[in-house]
């Protein structure tokens, strides 16, 4: 339970149902650190093995995950790849969350807690399996020693070890304390993948049951002794800043404790609940001084955007040949262009962190995707050494990369600086979540291409203009004015996100332009509208020269076999090469990004009043390997619920320089009602390992899309697709 | 002091007029399970039952409700998780973030009470519940699954286990009991 030395080191939450006034967190403390052993602070606790795991004396097994979890599974992933070598008993393995500041302490020993761009599992394969290989050996050394035997006559089973010869048996959790003890072993081999037994199998998640009984705990529902709440609001207008606070009336309702600034351009109200807090807020009279922003629009961005289509100041992301030539000399030029609007991440759960500062320490709460940063940023705006900063991760309610950013951290700990000890738990409105979102990049895209006189491709040239999500959030990683993540899906041949045709001639280029909008990784990134372009394009071509788009595809992917090898799932298992049911037309894309090939086959019928009716989708991933095909399932399905709800819905637009739509009225979602029937087809053709939380939504517009083309003839090039009319 | 009946006890609270149940419900009785998402009943992350019925908790000012309506929270749909639809969302692993999760839930067992054996065109009037991570295909299923099992109860059949329902209906592999 609650102690001070507790709370000011790991600080674990477990949820508490509470039933009676006053919410009851038990702080309970599964881990502590080396260090903290050595002072005599665990007794009772059991040593960890290594930095990746912890065997308790009744064999329970707690495997560390860096990576946050956000509904995507990682944690179960993750804690089978260190199971998968550890050779424990999968039904004891427990998780927890090792700290950003332990990581720092430690000299990062669990690397990287970032987790975004899919990169879980393939981000961190590698020596996560290695910890759990590492903890496997020097347990069964500590066996070994004191049977006083060879450790190569030792074996283990479900984290059985038994000395062959003897038949003698003991168990990880009793030879744990030994094994702690131990050197970690030099060289670490990793099992064959036909060995493997964890990785690969269709598990249950470990983090369920508590989501089905209202117990697990967001960083919403946190709430800590002395704890007050806070509502914010920060300029509407970016780059705005705060002219004047009238608080006279707001300071005297009830439970309000404080109105107070929040660096230049945000105010908050603090009171002792939230919505009392939010309440108040809106009942404050701030007048904003909106700054350099204040008549930007959606139209400016895009007149903007739309000259750097033909601008000369572009770079290039993929050459072969000249393709400019070849388009100039061609038979036959076919043109289009598209854009893709600003979109919010819209996470269930609102933006929120709870600090508690004082002048010796600061501690944050926080649904959090990247916890280092959190960290950074806490320590930043502290004003304290990161070692007196400590993060303590919550379960998120969504991330889908808005929770990669820190902007919310470091306004929570900004509020909690101005009431030093006491813990405040800052939550956002879903307005203030939908005005200060970090959208998704508006780009366009000019695509032309040259034919010869029989129709054939001479040469591709796709000019991108638009926004550079590095340029925004890591400017310091553009080199010659270059952001390579705008190319996702059109890179080169590689490992990611590699184009999957094969052209004569072909140049994908950008101009960089940046609106103020403040942009953001959205899930899928880059590759979203990349492959909406392409893959509709390659339609385009496949409809002016009267060539079938699947065919026409295949001839381009001769080259590019895990591209078209998930094509050819799809084809098959959704029975291309017979007519789709009367009234139901089809529709197809592939592409490649975080490590994985994807592609789609949407099935979709018209009404006469132009109603769109999605009816069937079966998508394919390649993901190399595959550590849990029910949850890639899960994320294929969902993929195409957060990227069908985009192209169909979702528009954030700007007017007088701030965002236009405030709630889920304005801003809807894919429902249930919509959703069409999923199968997935998972390709793990092994050697590999790629992402699956990201790439399958970058199909699910583009085959939709398509599939629309062949029942109405019409070609959607701007979304959403609410703003058209399908009616013949 | 007014008083809420909620799961079965009636429980003093201090509120403003106005304040929405669902604020009361997390701030002063301490049941967090119910969530806010949007405050203007568009996602409902804040679902609850009031006599049985979902509605949604964060538009209704808890000062409209009276000491002998039952509110019902995802605290009080079972005492240990146990419910069939509790069950049958474990067995399918539905949740992803799990944030909006105790909506649906309400939602789901709110529609089963009204319709047992409901249709696909009857889950897709019912459950308009918002889930970014996207979790509507399994919730169907589970949906499905639950009202088997509750038919069953209903003639007498001892209830699967939540492996055996995984198993059979996705395939899905309980071997850890979860982290609960």
């Amino acid at each position: 339970m609650s102690s001070a030395t507790t709370t000011s080191r790991r600080t674990f939450l477990k949820g508490s149902a509470a039933t009676t006034a006053g919410l009851v967190i038990g702080f309970h403390v599964p881990f502590l650190s080396k260090q903290a052993i050595a002072q005599g602070l665990a007794t009772s606790i059991a040593p960890e093995v290594n930095a990746w795991v912890v065997v308790q004396p009744d064999d329970k097994i707690v495997i560390r995950v860096a990576r946050s979890e956000m509904g995507q599974g990682t944690l179960t992933g993750l804690a089978q790849m260190v199971s998968e070598e550890l050779e424990c008993d999968w039904a004891k393995v427990t998780t927890e969350y090792p700290t950003p500041g332990q990581n720092l302490a430690r000299q990062r020993v669990w690397g990287n807690f970032g987790t975004g761009g899919s990169q879980g599992i393939r981000g961190s394969q590698d020596y996560v399996r290695k910890g759990g290989a590492a903890a496997r050996m020097v347990l069964i050394q500590a066996a070994a020693d004191e049977w006083k035997v060879p450790v190569a006559e030792c074996a283990v089973s479900k984290g059985v070890i038994t000395h062959g010869p003897s038949k003698r048996t003991t168990t990880y959790g009793k030879v744990a304390n030994a094994a702690a003890k131990l050197a970690p072993p030099k060289d670490v081999p990793l099992k064959d993948p036909k060995d493997w037994k964890v990785i690969g199998k269709r598990l249950a998640r470990l983090d369920t049951v508590d989501k089905t009984t209202g117990k697990q705990i967001y960083g919403m529902d946190l709430k800590l002794p002395g704890m007050l709440n806070a509502a914010v609001k920060d300029s509407p207008v970016f780059g705005g800043k705060v002219k004047s606070v009238d608080d006279a009336g707001v300071l005297k309702r009830p439970g309000v404790v404080k109105v107070l600034r929040v660096g230049d351009s945000a105010v908050a109200v603090v009171a002792d609940t939230w919505w009392r807090a939010k309440t108040a807020l809106d009942a404050l009279k701030i007048e904003w001084d909106e700054g350099p922003n204040a008549k930007v629009s959606s139209a400016s961005f895009g007149e903007t955007l739309k000259a750097g289509l033909d601008a000369k100041d572009a770079v290039v992301g993929n050459s072969v040949g000249d393709a400019p030539a070849a388009i100039a000399s061609a038979a036959r030029k076919i043109e289009a262009v598209y854009s893709y609007p600003h979109q919010n991440h819209a996470c269930m759960e609102v933006m929120n962190a709870t600090v508690k500062w004082t002048p010796e320490k600061c501690e944050v709460w926080v649904p959090t995707q990247n916890g280092e940063a959190a960290h950074a940023a806490a320590t930043d705006a502290a004003g304290l050494p990161a070692a007196q900063c400590e993060v303590y991760k919550i379960h998120l309610g969504g991330g889908f990369g808005r929770r990669g950013a820190t902007d919310y951290v470091r306004q929570a700990v900004n509020i909690a600086k101005q009431m030093p000890g006491t813990p405040i738990k800052m939550i956002w409105s879903r307005e203030e979540d939908m005005a200060q979102g970090r959208f998704h990049p508006v780009t366009q895209c000019k695509l032309v291409a040259g034919l010869d006189d029989k129709g054939e491709i001479t040469g591709l040239h796709m000019r991108i203009s638009g926004q550079s999500i590095l340029a925004g959030v890591a400017p310091q990683n553009i080199r010659d004015g270059k952001d390579p993540v705008v190319f996702q899906g059109l890179n080169p041949p590689g490992p990611e996100a590699s184009i999957g045709y094969t052209f004569p001639t072909l140049l994908v280029d950008h101009a960089m332009r940046n609106p103020t909008t403040p942009v953001g990784f959205w899930r899928g990134v880059n590759l979203n509208q990349n492959t909406i372009y392409l893959e509709s394009f390659i339609d385009e071509i496949a409809a002016a020269t009267k060539q079938e788009p699947l065919a026409l595809r295949r001839k381009l992917m001769k080259n590019h076999p895990k591209h078209l090898a998930v094509l050819n799932a799809v084809a098959e298992k959704i029975g291309y090469d017979k007519p789709a049911p009367a009234g139901v037309f089809r529709g197809l894309a592939q592409t490649m990004g975080f490590g994985s090939y994807v592609a789609a086959c949407a099935e979709i019928s018209i009404s006469k009043e132009g109603a769109l009716k999605i009816h069937r989708i079966v998508a394919a991933t390649d993901c190399g390997n595959a550590v849990n095909p029910q949850q890639i399932e899960a994320q294929v399905e969902g993929s195409f619920v957060y990227g069908l709800s985009a192209a169909l819905y979702q528009e954030c637009t700007v007017k007088d320089g701030r965002i236009e739509q405030t709630n889920f009225a304005d801003y809807p979602t894919l429902k249930l009602a919509e959703m069409p029937k999923v199968e997935t087809v998972i390709v793990a053709s092994g050697g590999f390992w790629g992402g699956v939380g990201e790439p399958t939504i970058a199909v699910a517009a583009p085959a939709v899309l398509n599939a629309i083309f062949a029942a109405t003839g019409k070609r959607i090039r701007d979304l959403p697709l609410s703003k058209h009319s399908l009616k013949a | 002091m007014p008083k809420l009946n909620v799961n079965g006890k009636m429980l003093d609270y201090a509120a403003d007029d106005g304040t929405p149940l669902l604020w009361v419900l997390r701030e002063q009785l301490g049941l967090t399970g119910t969530k806010y998402g949007c405050g203007i009943a568009q996602c409902g992350a804040c679902t609850v039952h009031i006599d049985g019925v979902a509605v949604r908790s964060c538009v209704m000012p808890a000062s409209i409700m009276t000491e002998k309506q039952m509110i019902t929270t995802i605290e009080g749909v079972s005492a240990d998780g146990s419910h069939p639809v509790q069950r049958a969302w474990q067995a399918l692993d539905v949740p992803q973030c799990g944030f909006c999760q105790s909506g649906m839930i309400m939602a789901a067992t709110s529609l089963l009470k009204e319709k047992p054996n409901p249709t696909d065109k009857d889950i897709d009037e019912a459950m308009t519940n918002i889930c970014r991570c996207g979790t509507y295909n399994r919730v169907r299923t589970a949906i499905h699954t639950a009202a088997k099992e509750m038919a069953a109860a209903k003639s007498g059949a001892a209830p699967k286990k939540v492996a055996e329902l995984g198993k059979s209906v996705l395939n899905i592999e309980h071997v850890a009991g979860g982290q609960a």
